[in-house]
């Protein structure tokens, strides 16, 4: 096994009025880790997710960063603890240029001098450094999905959260980002909500299925794969 | 717009901002010097909306709050002290603590853009029908009767330190000059700063800027709170202009027209709305000599023109349009160059050949 729990989540309830879109679920993740949410539309992965990233306030159960409970904090807060935050759609700060965007986010944590050096290190690893001066409206949702990682890493996190980081990108873009999660997880553990199973298969290490709010199972990808139980939340009952 | 072609606009904003200073009470006769000082209020005061709207996003139709709170304020500390020097400053924090206050709810309530303009206009109008009714001579701050309907005289700036010593018109005209180019570079540096540059941040996605770590409640609130204090002393320049504060600076038509130079004068430019409210002003007392026309008519007309078809404001749009020309004629010089240097070359091979 290995290192200390980093993120650790103990009967994390999120109710929507009567339905209940996480349901007690208890997860752990260690140091060093990259951990996979996987699940059908409607699993309860975003929830969850949003839940870990104090974009909603979890109904029952707590969420511990570090030993810390960060039930009741804001988003910034937990920024301000060391963790990158990708979401869903790309939101990035549309009508500024790349490097703007970067820069706005390695200056927050960091002194005038480092946060310039981190934003030349990040386009360089993003591979944005020929369009560092373009608007980023103005991108490809590919490249917009980039500045949006380029945020997280530039702020030097010691865990990244990421809500499918390769939606929408084209095959080359995809094996680019996948690359780009496995140097991440060098120096951070990680969390990565995903749907593309190809993807999932170029960096998963661990695999955590939900089904229906509640974890289903918890294995390296191949074994997930196979699991019966798995093909058929995916696919639907196919009883003869 | 980058940042070199900005700087060599800013000096040439700031040489003309400094000819004016200098050479305008030097030409212009003592009634306009007095009316321009009123202008440069209303200019200061569409500086603090163009602050707080055009870099922070955050739509305050309330401004005029801050700005006759700052008036007040500076005329019944001015009257209580028996001097101007500590009123000013007086002025311009309460007006600010004011705004942060309401800013308070606003931004640490969540409310939302459109609830945001509502509560801050209606604030505005219960000013104006609270300092109305404050007629009697039992409504009274210290020393200085609220005056109702009829308003408070002010006293007019005094030299520091010194409140016998009072400041003549041409002098006031100085030093609303001075204030006006000042809070102008002020909010330039401002906008540049760090602080600055993560308004405009969240103006442009709040949730990323919370992910990325920034308390937008926080800079809201502080960036509010500063419009607030520009507006404050807005308000102390445009006492002395008008010589007199009514309870009018709270009134609809006022919070309105703050708005309409905003908007004529381009949001996401601090030299925008000084602009459109110095060219407003004027043509609204222009208008105000001649009975054939009605001004509100007018300012609506300019208003929906706007709105409708310059969206950006005159300032953006004029940048645009230089940008677009500008960069046409570059292409075609680079074009041209090359085109003269390959003919060139294949016309000296040719000779060799």
């Amino acid at each position: 096994m290995k290192g200390e729990i980093v993120v650790e989540t103990r009967g994390l309830s999120m109710h929507f009025g009567g339905v209940v879109a996480v349901d007690q679920v208890d997860f752990n993740l260690r140091e060093n880790e990259l951990r996979c949410l996987i699940g059908p539309n409607g699993a309860g992965k975003s929830t969850f997710f949003k839940c870990l990233t104090g974009q909603l306030k979890p109904t029952f159960g707590d969420v511990v960063i570090r030993d810390l409970n960060v039930n009741r904090a804001h988003s910034h807060e937990i920024a301000g603890l060391g963790v990158g935050i990708k979401t869903q759609v790309p939101n990035v700060f549309e009508g500024l240029s790349v490097q703007e965007n970067i820069w706005l986010a390695a200056r927050r944590f960091h002194p005038a001098a480092r946060a310039r050096s981190l934003v030349e290190e990040t386009l360089d690893r993003v591979r944005l450094t020929d369009i560092r001066r373009e608007v980023v409206n103005e991108l490809s949702h590919g490249q917009r999905q980039w500045v949006e990682l380029g945020m997280v890493i530039s702020a030097e996190p010691w865990l990244v959260l990421l809500d499918e980081p390769a939606a929408g990108m084209t095959h080359d873009e995809v094996l680019l980002t996948a690359e780009l999660i496995r140097e991440i997880n060098k120096t951070a553990s990680l969390i990565v909500v995903e749907h593309d199973m190809q993807f999932i298969r170029m960096i998963a290490d661990k695999v955590t299925v939900f089904h229906r709010g509640a974890i289903l199972i918890e294995d390296t990808m191949d074994v997930v794969a196979a699991d019966p139980m798995v093909r058929e939340v995916y696919l639907g009952h196919r009883k003869k | 717009m980058n940042h070199a072609r900005e700087n060599s606009w800013l000096i040439l904003i700031g040489i003309v901002g400094a000819i004016f200073l200098i050479g305008a009470p030097q030409v212009l006769e003592l009634f306009t010097i007095i009316n321009l000082t009123t202008a440069i209020a209303m200019a200061l005061l569409a500086l603090s909306l163009g602050l707080v709207w055009g870099f922070g996003g955050i739509l305050c139709f309330g401004q005029s709050t801050f700005f006759g709170i700052g008036a007040y304020a500076y005329v019944v500390a001015a009257i209580n002290f028996g001097g101007t020097s500590w009123a000013v400053v007086v002025a311009i924090l309460v007006a600010a603590a004011f705004a942060a206050v309401l800013g308070y709810f606003m931004f640490y309530g969540r409310v939302s853009d459109v609830y945001l303009g509502v509560i801050t206009l209606t604030v505005s109008l219960i000013f104006y029908n609270l300092m109305r009714r404050t007629s009697g001579p039992e409504y009274k701050i210290g020393d200085a009767l609220l005056g109702g309907f009829n308003g408070i005289n002010a006293p007019p700036l005094n030299v520091p330190g010194d409140a016998s010593w009072i400041l003549f018109p041409e002098d006031v005209f100085y030093v609303a000059m001075a204030a006006l180019i000042i809070g102008y570079f002020g909010c330039v540096w401002l906008v540049r700063s760090h602080f600055g540059r993560v308004a405009v941040a969240i103006r442009e996605n709040e949730l990323r800027a919370e992910l990325i770590g920034y308390d937008v409640r926080l800079q809201k609130l502080i960036l509010f709170a500063v419009g607030g204090g520009i507006a404050g002393a807005a308000g102390v320049l445009f006492a002395n202009g008008v010589g007199r504060v009514t309870p009018d600076v709270f009134n609809l038509y006022n919070a309105a027209l703050i708005i309409i130079w905003v908007i004529v004068g381009g949001r996401g430019t601090l030299i925008g709305p000084i602009l459109g409210a110095f060219g407003l002003f004027y043509l609204i007392s222009s208008l105000g000599q001649q009975t054939s026309i009605n001004n509100n008519l007018v300012l609506g007309v300019i208003l929906v023109v706007f709105v409708l078809l310059v969206p950006k404001g005159i300032v953006p749009s004029v940048i645009d349009l230089w940008d677009r020309k500008r960069g046409r004629r570059g292409q075609f010089r680079r074009h041209g160059r090359r085109q003269r240097r390959r003919g060139g070359r294949t016309a000296e091979t040719s000779h060799e050949g």
